[in-house]
């Protein structure tokens, strides 16, 4: 595609915004989020791209689309959205595949492909780095890549990760070493227009009662990923 | 020789008749094997089909109701839905006739099918040896696949395993780790010499929806099976000997059940989609759930959003789910004559 004729110029916007959330959970401990990062636009040929960073996690999003799909691919009544999610080291494997399900029904289900029938979207991702918290930032940044190559969608989302710890206290968006320790991890994504569980997937296991505790968490970090979302948004369009 | 088949009766509150075509309690018979006895319909047969024939539960639609299935299928689902009901016969929270049959695979070391309807999926365990790793040296390995072969469906081709293939190997390899249905320490013959391996195939025969719950249930059921020879390590030789003659059992800790359900139009739960329903589903969920009512895994693969007050009512119904599966298990189990 490529139509940008009157496109902003072709330099970053990058900024950072270190971001320290404390959600106040009924058990009484504190949580914060690892700084984040965001960076619009950096690649040239895809429609739209994105690098997310939390902490040490970083993970690059390219979007091309709405494009034409190629023969069986194309659905009649709505774009085909396909996502490829590349692992730092290695090739993709079966735990990638299942990833990428996980990413392709989360999109579809805020993308409005209706507007774009006989289309195809394709999302790529690559991971620059794995410090813990993998999935939600793969999350993250399928979102602003999502909204910088200017598709519709019907509201946002974000990805946060939980780490419940053998002692019972709970840690979002947790580090690799947080990670190992605990003893159970759920993800959820949350979209922005009633906060409402748009995915979850859970390792380890956890009473009923956690997991309601984990998503009212993720609910109130998600407030704060939204609203960098919208910082990056507004940043990104005053200056151009 | 006579497998042990059970057949549980799916739970339904109290509907009138005209929407039922049999239903009657499991008989139990001396020989230990039990038979779902239908009513004069069809008297002694213990495999039942919901077979969904269109314009067959509203007599006042009939020839209408097979043109709007084709070609407005959400809509002519919502008619039922209004009613509470689906076009099977079905109540919006009841599961499929669930008909197990436990080791009917005498070449490998355990195996079971599992029939939900009409999907049918069918695993095999087999046991070998290895070394373990430096790391784990007292750990063995479960290594489970699941396949669907262009037989079960036409939306497979064959080829390499497709997304669904792999995603569902993966969420049952996540139920094995989470649920620790089995310790891998168990496994362990010789410390850092020698472990078993347990290669668990879960094949879909038939694919008519809920591919996860009767995989996940598959694999319960032939573990449960799985009987390994006894192996000693001679003193002088070193090398390893099986005696075939002497198995024993696993030892399985846990017993995890899945429980899916499809997401209707953002608002509407219902258990147990079947291929159709699942095809025009705006989402699904599947829990996991073991006996001491914790959660092994919560598998939402995006689709609708869903509150957390939807998501204890999906979580409750798995609880109730969970029961009634692992009663059907023990029972077969019971229900094998030993060798």
């Amino acid at each position: 595609m490529g139509e940008r004729a009157a496109a902003p110029p072709a330099g970053r916007h990058q900024w950072e915004a270190a971001v320290l959330q404390e959600a106040k959970m009924a058990a009484g401990s504190g949580c914060c989020l690892r700084p984040f990062s965001c960076e619009l636009g950096l690649l040239s040929r895809p429609d739209g791209s994105a690098a997310f960073l939390q902490g040490d996690t970083s993970v690059l999003a390219a979007l091309y689309g709405p494009a034409e799909a190629k023969g069986n691919r194309e659905l009649p009544e709505r774009a085909a959205l396909e996502v490829l999610l590349r692992p730092k080291v290695g090739l993709p494997g079966v735990g990638e595949r299942s990833r990428e399900q996980l990413l392709r029904q989360t999109c579809e289900a805020v993308l409005l492909g209706r507007l774009h029938p006989r289309c195809s979207v394709s999302l790529v991702l690559q991971v620059l780095g794995d410090s813990g918290s993998l999935l939600s930032c793969c999350l993250n940044a399928a979102c602003m890549g999502l909204l910088d190559a200017g598709l519709p969608l019907a509201s946002l989302f974000c990805g946060v990760t939980c780490a419940l710890h053998p002692d019972g206290s709970l840690v979002l968006d947790p580090s690799t070493r947080q990670e190992q320790e605990a003893r159970a991890l759920l993800t959820f994504a949350i979209d922005s227009a009633e906060r409402k569980v748009l995915m979850a997937s859970t390792k380890g296991t956890c009473s009923v009662e956690e997991m309601q505790q984990c998503i009212a968490a993720a609910q109130s970090a998600a407030d704060t990923i939204f609203q960098f979302y919208r910082d990056s948004i507004r940043r990104r369009y005053s200056k151009s | 020789m006579r497998f042990p088949v059970a057949v549980v009766s799916p739970w339904k509150p109290a509907v009138s008749w005209s929407r039922r075509r049999v239903s009657a309690a499991p008989v139990e018979l001396s020989s230990g094997r039990l038979e779902l006895h239908g009513h004069a319909r069809a008297p002694g047969c213990w495999l039942r089909f919901e077979t969904s024939r269109t314009g067959e539960m509203w007599p006042g639609e009939g020839a209408s109701g097979g043109e709007l299935r084709t070609v407005e299928p959400l809509e002519y689902y919502r008619r039922f839905l209004k009613e509470n009901c689906r076009p099977d016969g079905r109540e919006l929270g009841e599961f499929r006739t669930t008909t197990v049959n436990i080791g009917s695979i005498t070449t490998a070391d355990g195996s079971a099918l599992v029939k939900f309807g009409n999907t049918t999926v069918i695993c095999g365990v087999k046991a070998e040896l290895a070394t373990p790793t430096e790391d784990s040296a007292n750990k063995g390995y479960i290594v489970p696949n699941v396949e669907l072969p262009s037989l079960c469906s036409p939306r497979f081709r064959s080829g390499p395993p497709g997304e669904e293939a792999q995603a569902a190997s993966q969420f049952i390899a996540d139920v094995i780790e989470n649920s620790q249905i089995i310790e891998k320490e168990d496994l362990c013959i010789a410390n850092g010499k020698l472990v078993w391996v347990l290669y668990c195939d879960i094949i879909c025969m038939d694919y008519d929806g809920n591919l996860l719950d009767a995989s996940a249930f598959a694999l319960l059921a032939a573990l449960k099976n799985v009987q390994l020879p006894s192996v000693i390590i001679s003193e002088e030789t070193g090398l390893s000997e099986v005696n075939f003659k002497q198995k024993n059992p696993l030892m399985i800790r846990k017993h995890p059940v899945a429980t899916s359900f499809a997401i209707f139009d953002d608002t509407l739960l219902i258990v147990d989609p079947n291929a159709e329903e699942e095809d025009l589903a705006t989402g699904t969920v599947t829990v996991v759930t073991d006996e001491e009512d914790r959660l092994c895994s919560v598998h939402k693969p995006g689709g609708s959003p869903l509150t957390g007050a939807k998501l204890q009512d999906c979580i409750t119904r798995a609880i109730t789910r969970q029961r009634e599966v692992k009663k059907l298990i023990d029972k077969v189990i019971n229900s094998i004559k030993p060798k």
